[in-house]
């Protein structure tokens, strides 16, 4: 098994989350891609799994016993590259070729065989979270001890799979896995809970069989509190409510920039919200 | 068929702690001795194939080989994008078993057909596609693809079927078995449609013309040695298969044929309508329907034998 964690500073939580989303806003303008609002609301979700309860070793990226992260919500692969990155899995200047024609890194994941740290080539919604079953049926079958996370959005649950999955995972009782959801009450086009009715959301899980809590999805350690809380035997829901967008006030909760792009002067201003060196 | 499967993947199961079984809420009972082998390796995963089907790529990716189980409009059209994106984009070893191909539970309607699964799951990037014609091709097919690094489509029957190889024959992904020589025409055959090219094979016998008959249980990759060998030894060559014209077997060989170029047999492809049935009835009935019978493909050939030489591909109705 990987590693445990060292406790984890929050103080120097919230400066990474900074950093990564300034990096996340930087490679959107650099590379004119988009999703910008749906990376930067989970990005304290990510640092949260990755720094304070993920055991894996990223020198040993396929050890069988690692844990296993999902980004079942594929759009939010701008915010785990820069993550993955920065903890080691592939030397930062390999991010230069990001959006170049032939990089490995787009819009969306690359399948796991092409880059250290990635467990599903998600994009297509709904397909990461039941992949991520399987992988948690796996360690049972074959008596290894890892949990697998996966990081959902509120319009992934839309996706009937999701569904399938969580009536699926409960009938199994696999208490192995703990889902996020990513709740920045938006979808590619509208407000999540006008276009499908999605609240109650937690009790919907719960009502699924799993055991479900609500957390502030920004606040790092509410978060981890979450990510930690000991086992009771079902798999775990966290919604976190979050704010798409999240640290940059043009940004915040303008469903604009799921898909816009920021000028060479927004970048300049959002990084100095964030508190980031320009 | 499915009795064979049974047994088979029991036999693999105990043979090979990494195969499990994922079935879509059918074969009850069928699986019984599998359970009773390993039960954790055993999943009814509910009427929920969009779900099993990438629970089952998840487990490939973490070192198992599981295999989907369910009746075939279900386990590759119901959920072909979690076949094309989880198995195939990530070419995880899953091997996907539909039983009940093609026409063979044609008493259900055209809810239960499949007719268009070769189609759809051939043109997917990794996969390979598999139609046995009997039980003992479908074990060894089995077995080979267990031992495939790659994602595996099986179309298979339901109960009934005929045994054709009385001995096990060698059998490996991608080269066709000839089951019979001939010298003046060359039937082809996929899966299930063996005992009608073989009957069609007799009974032209009897009119003087000496019919080959090949098995082609795997359509992708396509054997095309094989396909050279008969395109160039025999002025006619007939496809059968219990899909549709449209993208299956035929469809495959006619794709090769005309990336080949050059002089070659003629092509005259049998398989199902371009159309649903909406008037109900037997598999027999349905074959008749779509002229999927020995009497039907002795006629045609018999017309067609005449005009031998000249390429083209016709359409078998």
């Amino acid at each position: 098994m990987a590693s445990a964690i060292d406790a984890p500073n929050p103080a120097r939580l919230r400066e990474l989350a900074a950093e990564i989303r300034a990096r996340i806003i930087e490679t959107s303008h650099k590379t004119q891609t988009p999703h910008l609002g749906s990376c930067l609301s989970c990005v304290d979700i990510l640092v949260a799994i990755y720094y304070g309860v993920l055991r894996i070793d990223p020198a040993q990226p396929r050890a069988a016993d690692r844990d296993r992260f999902i980004l079942s919500k594929g759009h939010g692969a701008p915010a785990l590259f820069q993550v993955l990155a920065l903890k080691g899995f592939y030397p930062e200047s390999m991010l230069d070729t990001y959006g170049e024609d032939g990089s490995l890194f787009a819009e969306h994941p690359p399948t796991p065989d092409k880059l250290a740290g990635i467990e599903a080539a998600t994009g297509s919604l709904g397909h990461g979270f039941p992949m991520g079953l399987g992988m948690a049926l796996a360690a049972r079958i074959r008596g290894e001890d890892y949990h697998v996370y996966a990081l959902l959005s509120d319009g992934e649950c839309n996706e009937g799979s999701i569904w399938e999955g969580a009536m699926f995972a409960a009938a199994q009782k696999l208490d192995r896995v703990t889902i996020v959801v990513d709740f920045n009450k938006w979808q590619a086009t509208g407000r999540s809970a006008e276009v499908m009715a999605l609240d109650p959301l937690a009790e919907k899980w719960r009502a699924f069989g799993w055991d479900a809590v609500e957390v502030d999805g920004h606040d790092v350690e509410a978060v981890l509190g979450a990510l930690t809380r000991p086992h009771s035997g079902k798999p775990r829901a966290i919604i976190a409510h979050t704010v798409k967008g999240k640290g940059v006030s043009f940004m915040e909760d303008d469903n604009n920039w799921h898909y816009r792009i920021p000028s060479a002067d927004e970048v300049v201003a959002a990084k100095r919200e964030l508190g980031v060196a320009a | 068929m499915r009795n064979a499967f049974a047994d088979e993947i029991t036999k693999l199961g105990a043979e090979d702690p990494r195969v499990c079984l994922l079935s879509g809420d059918i074969g009850n009972k069928l699986f019984d001795k599998f359970k009773a082998g390993d039960e954790k390796r055993f999943f009814n995963c509910g009427v929920a194939e969009a779900n099993m089907m990438s629970m089952a790529a998840g487990m490939a990716l973490s070192g198992l080989r599981p295999v989907v189980y369910t009746i075939t409009p279900f386990t590759t059209t119901r959920c072909l994008e979690q076949i094309r994106v989880d198995a195939c984009y990530h070419r995880a070893p899953v091997i996907i078993v539909g039983t009940g191909a093609g026409l063979s539970y044609a008493e259900l309607g055209p809810t239960h057909h499949s007719c268009e699964d070769i189609a759809l799951l051939r043109v997917l990037p990794e996969m390979t596609v598999l139609c046995p014609c009997d039980a003992v091709e479908l074990r060894a097919g089995l077995r080979a693809a267990l031992k495939h690094d790659g994602p595996v489509y099986m179309r298979i029957g339901k109960k009934g079927e005929p045994i054709i190889h009385q001995t096990p024959p060698d059998f490996a992904i991608g080269r066709a078995i000839t089951v019979r020589d001939g010298a003046d025409v060359a039937l082809l055959s996929t899966g299930n449609m063996i005992s009608v090219a073989l009957d069609a094979a007799d009974a032209l016998g009897q009119a003087g013309v000496s019919a080959r008959v090949e098995s082609f249980h795997t359509v992708k990759p396509l054997d095309g040695a094989r396909l050279e060998e008969v395109f160039t030894r025999y002025p006619l060559v007939v496809t059968l298969e219990e899909h549709s014209r449209l993208g299956g077997f035929g469809g495959s060989v006619a794709e090769w044929l005309a990336a080949r170029g050059g002089n070659a047999a003629r092509l005259l492809a049998f398989g199902t309508d371009d159309a649903f049935m909406h008037e109900i009835g037997s598999q027999e009935y349905a074959r008749r329907l779509f002229g999927l019978t020995a009497e039907n493909v002795v006629s045609r050939v018999l017309a067609e034998s005449g005009t031998g030489g000249r390429r083209t591909v016709a359409s078998a109705r």
